[in-house]
């Protein structure tokens, strides 16, 4: 197979995965608006065992909906686990066969960082899921992989359809070692980022209810088909306990190469400087989670707006930002 | 005056609590955050000393306020510096008192058991125990390296182990103070210099023959080395075919080096990611252009100029802009050029480049006689030709080998050939080591604080049988392997099955933050 087949062929599968990844956000949305309201089911079960004189009518056909629809959403997020899955094993091809068209790590451009990054994203969801049960989380993730691998198609592409060759600043181990571990990193914050989102909205919905307000409007909607907050957190911390110091080499990686090509370790590069503003947020959010008055809501926050830090040194800066960091292979 | 001197000591107390306080910290962090991002977006000086003129210039008024403000040197201004000075002191007067008590920790004993171990978050019973548990269990939590109390009259055994969390988040903090240390270190004993060779030209690391040097207050100007180096060759391809072409393929700057007068030469060369080890510096490669030799003769034919000049490249294709001033031609005479490696000529847009390469080299030239206004002393622009006082003798398109005979018998210049120049930095920090080491050293400090869980496990004589009882600060699943092995090696025949499993939700407790652990008379 001759390099352009190879680029032709790993483009097919990034057009595949966006194809799978379209699916199983349908699959996963399905399944998060069909689940069961557990609380409301368990009290509607009540209802019909406690007062069987509504002539056995009403009560049970309300529970057969109900378990119908358990099973319906079971079985959709189970379609949308393997679709992810599938799509995680297509991204992985795709860099894989991107790598092998080009006879180099592939994080060269935008297009191949927006690549990578739905494919750590994947991984990370495929995995993560298959230890603790996630999928309410599917909708989401599959949504930012939708858009992530339609921006690289649709805005990316242009100098990515054939085989694209690396300016002499790419030429070095460190764009594999430090652009790698950004790009994971990228992928993990999406995690925690979408955890900590469903935790916004359970404890606006927990709150509400508090203080005896109506429980109507999409928040407490959705808050019935997240888990707890408990959980919620768990989970949202446990992501970026992984990622904080991954994101920390990533940085320090970053600053071994800006040695060896641009005459310092640190020179406030654009870049440089929303990397710096990214690991500060996720330090403050680390402290936040163990602060008084701070743990929770306003902890989230920092993570969610840590997460916007992340996609702004991404997409404006990459694009906007007159830096050093000026390889994305767009504009010009 | 006592009463005076006490509010002091009260407030002063107070402000110290506050500054080191998380919350502080929290608000400092972000407060850091926030107060970075202005040098993203504007031009900063140190890194581009033009774009920065240029605004001020384009943007009047506004542009002052803000430069008084700070805000084209933001990681330099006395309000950058404040945010992370405070931080810097509300966390070592956070973490030294957490040191010590840390380190109190580390030599005294596990904590007394709870009376009442079915009150933790994890615990179970054990009925058929093996005969004298206590030393059991004392045998078999020392083998998994618990620090191990037993009561003096043997009715519970108390556990510790995980203190490295807390050592790591110690050493995490205190590695981010030395990595401020080490980085402020070297820039006050570092120093970098910048200077252009032509191919051929060469350079001894001194002081004067540097374009631009800049050293810390600190930095010895007698330790500097005197080697040479010489530029022999800078070779350079691009990309000619693809949607990438004209993009660059390779900068080779191929150098002669004398680490000492008279030593040994060694052919070397420098490339973008490749910087060259010279008398305890570096030496990198950061930028490169055309420069075109020239011969000038004056009315007299008297040669004036015989040297290369070095032209600025701008955009993709490298269309180049430079002069040549022959002060010592009578009258004076000046030049003015535009230098098109892979030279065309549109009808319309006149000169343009079409390859950065030097595929079809052509040079516009406009000549002037009269003044250079060199005399008066004031340092011009070497890219810039001040013709206010001179009269312009024309324009003229040359190629290589071309000679031009001026018109008005003013004299002539010749095109003689087309070389390369290739700016270097010589880079000296002495302290970049400790810099790296302060960085690792604070992400293992990191990776233990996260990862290390810290857990007490408990055991007390009951009726009949054993309670078993743990705590963890992080890693319930840590806490629920301990207990299990430490039922079993307790437990006759059988194992016993766990009544309760600490779930996911007591994980959420990251107490590596939290100043003390909690005594064993809070829990029971």
């Amino acid at each position: 197979m001759t390099d352009l087949q190879m680029s032709a062929l790993s483009l097919y599968l990034t057009g595949g995965a966006l194809v799978v990844v379209t699916l199983a956000f349908g699959f996963f949305t399905a399944a998060f608006i069909s689940t069961r309201d557990i609380a409301a089911a368990e009290s509607l079960e009540l209802v019909t065992v406690g007062a069987p004189n509504t002539g056995g009518l009403v009560g049970p056909k309300a529970t057969t909906t109900h378990v119908s629809s358990t099973n319906r959403s079971a079985l959709w997020a189970n379609i949308g686990v393997s679709l992810a899955w599938l799509q995680t094993v297509l991204l992985v091809a795709s860099v894989i066969t991107r790598g092998l068209a080009n006879h180099r790590w592939p994080l060269g451009n935008m297009y191949e960082f927006a690549v990578f990054g739905a494919c750590a994203v994947s991984i990370g969801f495929s995995v993560l899921n298959s230890r603790t049960d996630i999928t309410w989380l599917g909708s989401l993730i599959a949504g930012f992989v939708l858009v992530d691998l339609g921006a690289a198609i649709v805005m990316f592409i242009d100098k990515a359809g054939e085989t694209a060759p690396l300016v002499p600043a790419l030429k070095s181990y460190w764009l594999a070692i430090h652009v790698t571990a950004a790009v994971l990193s990228t992928g993990g914050f999406t995690l925690a980022a979408g955890a900590s989102m469903a935790y916004l909205v359970v404890e606006r919905a927990n709150s509400d209810r508090e203080q005896g307000k109506p429980e109507t409007g999409f928040v407490h909607w959705a808050a019935k088909r997240l888990p707890s907050l408990e959980r919620l957190d768990a989970l949202a911390y446990r992501v970026h306990a992984f990622i904080f110091p991954l994101w920390t080499f990533a940085v320090i990686a970053g600053a071994i190469w800006a040695r060896q090509a641009w005459d310092r370790y640190w020179g406030w590069d654009p870049k440089e400087t929303w990397s710096f503003v990214i690991w500060v947020m996720y330090a403050a959010y680390m402290h936040a989670r163990a602060t008084a008055g701070w743990k929770g809501r306003k902890a989230a926050w920092l993570s969610v707006w840590g997460f916007a830090t992340v996609l702004f040194n991404f997409f404006v800066v990459n694009i906007f930002f007159v830096g050093l960091h000026s390889y994305s292979g767009v504009g010009n | 005056m006592v009463t005076f001197m006490n509010t002091v000591t009260v407030w002063l107390r107070w402000s110290w609590r506050t500054l080191t306080s998380m919350r502080t910290a929290l608000l400092l962090l972000m407060l850091l955050a926030i107060a970075a991002v202005p040098g993203s977006i504007f031009p900063q000086r140190g890194t581009d000393d033009i774009r920065v003129q240029r605004y001020i210039a384009n943007h009047g008024t506004y542009a002052t306020v803000l430069d008084r403000l700070g805000f084209f040197h933001v990681y330099a201004s006395p309000w950058f510096a404040a945010i992370y000075l405070l931080l810097l002191v509300s966390l070592v007067g956070c973490v030294v008192p957490r040191a010590m008590e840390h380190g109190k920790a580390m030599k005294a004993q596990p904590p007394l058991a709870p009376k009442n171990l079915e009150r933790l978050p994890a615990h179970r019973r054990i009925d058929a125990v093996v005969t004298a548990p206590i030393e059991a269990a004392i045998a078999h939590l020392r083998s998994k390296r618990f620090r191990v109390r037993v009561a003096e009259d043997k009715t519970w055994v108390s556990a510790e182990k995980g203190y490295l969390r807390e050592t790591g988040n110690l050493v995490f903090h205190l590695a981010l103070v030395l990595l401020v240390i080490t980085i402020a270190v070297g820039k006050t004993t570092g120093a970098q210099g910048k200077m252009v060779l032509v191919e051929g030209q060469g350079f001894t690391n001194q002081l004067a023959q540097y374009d631009d040097f800049r050293s810390g207050v600190f930095f010895d100007r007698s330790s500097m080395v005197p080697f040479t180096l010489k530029l022999t060759k800078f070779d350079v391809a691009f990309q000619r075919t693809g949607s990438e072409r004209g993009a660059p393929a390779k900068f080779d700057a191929h150098v002669n080096v004398q680490d000492s007068f008279g030593g040994p030469v060694r052919s070397q060369i420098i490339r973008v990611n490749h910087p060259l080890g010279a008398g305890g510096s570096q030496v990198f490669l950061t930028s490169h252009g055309y420069a075109l030799h020239f011969t000038v003769r004056d009315s007299a034919g008297q040669t004036v100029w015989s040297d290369s000049a070095v032209f600025a490249p701008e955009g993709a294709n490298m269309l180049s802009r430079g002069v040549v001033k022959a002060p010592d031609a009578k009258p004076q005479l000046g030049f003015q050029g535009i230098f098109a490696p892979s030279g065309m000529v549109d009808p319309t847009k006149g000169l343009f480049s079409s390859f950065p390469d030097a595929d079809a080299p052509l040079l516009f030239m406009g000549a002037f006689t009269g003044d250079l206004g060199l005399d008066q002393g004031i340092p011009q622009n070497v890219f810039t030709l001040d013709a206010s006082k001179m009269k312009r003798l024309g324009i003229q398109p040359l190629r290589v080998g071309d000679k031009w005979t001026l018109p008005d018998k003013e004299g002539s210049i010749t095109f003689d050939g087309v070389y390369r120049w290739a700016s270097f930095v010589v880079s000296t920090d002495r302290s970049e080591v400790w810099v790296l080491s302060s960085a690792l050293l604070a992400v293992v400090g990191l990776l233990l604080s996260l990862f290390i869980p810290r857990r007490r496990v408990f055991l007390r004589i009951a009726d009949e049988g054993v309670l078993l009882g743990g705590l963890h600060k992080s890693g319930a699943d840590t806490l629920t392997t301990d207990l299990d092995s430490l039922s079993a090696s307790l437990t006759v025949g059988s194992r016993e099955r766990p009544d309760t499993t600490p779930d996911m939700t007591s994980d959420t407790q990251n107490l590596s933050d939290v100043p003390a652990p909690p005594r064993a008379e809070e829990l029971s």
